[in-house]
């Protein structure tokens, strides 16, 4: 590792220079790991504090490591009817999955078009949706809840999903990477007698995969984490997402904080695990597309 | 399948005049400008609409044209909307200005840090995104249980440190420092690593030519490394405008808008949870939509102003 570090240096001199040891570089591990720690305690609180028995929660001293280590949290929350946890996964599950191909197809057909096609008002079209980029989605919120619910999708999972469809972030993106793509292999493949709808299919598509996964990481996050929405659309308690559903446990044991902290240790965990694995991969999604929401 | 295949090949001669219609562009499109009509366009006239309507969803029968008496009761003192809707509004914009300057330094000082050769520098770099791959309602709910004056987490190692320990959800000003608190720990990752990017993207000839100048540190971060950032850092500012403008699950879930104030509305209420309760709570849905136009308007000149301010320094 020493060696390799080395090289590099020496290969590109930085405006840092490094040495072999020196005190300002312990600082900086020091710092650094600081800052690390403030991030990661509160996620180990969560997952500490879910492992707890209710008798411990208020102790006078604070065990990281619960003295008396209990499922009983996770179990009662999984067991009440009333607060279907299993089913608020199942449903976060689905709606992320349907939202995320439902973007993908959508998007991706729109992007190239903007992007390899000449059409009639295809500026005028594109400009206009470029305009929506920059308005506040607060300004939706009331005319697409009475849509939704004219509609008859209040309470439906269409009405949750259907809404993020519009979204012009996506089309823009794919727009961008299409465009990027040299014309050669879609030119061949019209030479070749090819239409432009198995162009797409065949030539364009497969060259945008990381396109497409960049855009379903970046999809399937929003829409697992997505707060205010669902809480508008769904009622029953056994339609809900998980995020709204954390809202609803919250409400119902103000002192519950073992259930509380256990249902949000089932939020996040997944997404969480997801980042692990995936970690360079969603970094590197979120630093080229560069948008948050 | 054959007509589609004609018209292909009609379009192809590019530069030719074309006399037939070619439909297949907007075959492309459709899918996406169906919904984007449905969900953005017309929402967009329909909210107009209904915010010159007193609208009531439960209560269809008693809808009526009210014309801009939702605007004036907004901007008219001695409505019951006047001092809620400026108390929730000036609340936003004050937490707009605590935290954006935070969100900008903080993530600035996290990526300077970054950007060197470290071993490792990925593993922090990791961490320190982290938090941004959690839901609000999540990190609402965590806020909720660390800052309880009651077995939280940071109340007790304050007492531990023989300091004084806030009734952090309960009152002014400990209430905002939480949700900003919060706030500054969920979201410093994501603008920490595209101010980094743009960090490793600026030349390091540059640097070199400053150093041979006898440019020291400061100078060259003064003079190179914020020059450089100049057009990112615009992009930061102005998103993170935006998303602190949406503040909405944090205060719902930590300390559900309150304390309460004496001359109505909550001191942490912000105008997003003021326009759900108002549209959804109070059932008042034309006054709610009148209230995001306007906060959508102060929304737009904001992001203008900070795109001109930025933009045309130097």
């Amino acid at each position: 590792m020493a060696t390799r570090t080395k090289t590099i240096t020496e290969d590109m001199p930085q405006p840092n220079q490094k040495r072999p040891f020196s005190w300002q570089r312990l600082f900086l591990y020091l710092l650094l790991t600081l800052i690390a720690l403030l991030i990661i305690v509160p996620m180990l609180w969560m997952l500490s504090t879910s492992f707890k028995p209710k008798s411990e929660f208020f102790l006078p001293d604070i065990y990281w490591i619960p003295r008396t280590f209990t499922w009983d949290n996770y179990q009662k929350l999984l067991n009440n009817p009333s607060l279907p946890i299993g089913r608020w996964f199942f449903n976060s599950l689905m709606v992320s999955s349907v939202t995320t191909l439902l973007i993908l197809i959508v998007d991706s057909l729109a992007g190239y078009a903007y992007a390899r096609m000449e059409f009639r008002g295809k500026k005028i079209i594109f400009g206009f949706l470029l305009m929506t980029l920059f308005l506040p989605g607060v300004m939706f919120l009331i005319p697409n809840f009475l849509t939704i619910s004219g509609l008859g999708l209040l309470n439906n999972y269409a009405g949750v999903i259907l809404p993020g469809l519009a979204g012009v972030f996506g089309v823009f993106f794919m727009r961008q990477f299409f465009a990027s793509l040299p014309h050669d292999l879609e030119e061949a493949a019209y030479i070749d007698g090819a239409t432009r709808i198995q162009t797409f299919l065949y030539i364009a598509l497969p060259l945008a995969k990381p396109a497409l996964a960049t855009l379903s990481i970046i999809t399937f996050l929003a829409s697992w984490n997505d707060f205010l929405w669902p809480l508008l659309i769904l009622k029953d308690r056994i339609m809900l997402t998980l995020p709204p559903g954390l809202r609803t446990l919250q409400g119902a044991y103000t002192s519950e904080y073992g259930q509380m902290m256990a249902g949000a240790a089932i939020t996040a965990i997944p997404v969480l695990i997801l980042y692990v694995l995936l970690q360079r991969y969603i970094v590197e999604s979120v630093q080229t597309s560069g948008l948050k929401e | 399948m054959a007509t589609i295949a004609r018209a292909t090949s009609a379009s192809r001669r590019e530069g030719g005049q074309r006399k037939r219609f070619d439909f297949v562009p907007y075959l492309f499109i459709l899918p996406h400008l169906v919904f984007f009509g449905i969900f953005a366009a017309f929402p967009f006239l329909l909210g107009l609409v209904i915010s010159l309507f007193e609208y009531d969803i439960l209560r269809p029968e008693a809808n009526r044209f009210v014309g801009t008496q939702n605007y004036l009761n907004l901007f008219t003192s001695g409505t019951v909307e006047f001092p809620i809707f400026w108390n929730a509004l000036i609340n936003t914009i004050e937490f707009v200005l605590m935290s954006v300057p935070l969100l900008v330094v903080i993530p600035l000082a996290m990526a300077l840090l970054l950007n060197t050769n470290l071993t490792g520098k990925n593993l922090y770099r990791a961490i320190y995104f982290a938090p941004w791959v959690l839901s609000s309602a999540v990190v609402g709910l965590l806020g909720f249980w660390i800052f309880q004056s009651q077995g939280g987490l940071l109340n007790y190692y304050l007492k531990d440190l023989g300091l004084f320990q806030p009734r952090w959800l309960s009152s002014m000003p400990w209430a905002w420092y939480s949700i900003l608190l919060v706030t500054v720990w969920w979201t410093s990752g994501f603008n920490m690593i595209i101010l980094l990017a743009a960090l490793q993207g600026i030349s390091a000839s540059l640097y070199e030519a400053a150093s041979i100048d006898g440019a020291n540190s400061w100078q060259r971060f003064r003079y190179i490394t914020i020059p450089q950032l100049r057009p990112v850092l615009v992009f930061i500012i102005i998103t993170t405008v935006i998303s602190s403008f949406n503040l909405f699950a944090q205060p719902m879930l930590m300390t559900n808008g309150g304390p309460a104030q004496s001359g109505g509305g909550g001191s942490t209420e912000p105008i997003m949870l003021r326009i759900y309760t108002e549209g959804f709570v109070r059932n008042r849905m034309g006054s709610s939509a009148a209230m995001s136009f306007v906060v959508a308007s102060v929304m737009v000149m904001f992001s203008y102003f900070n795109f001109r301010v930025f933009r045309t320094k130097e």
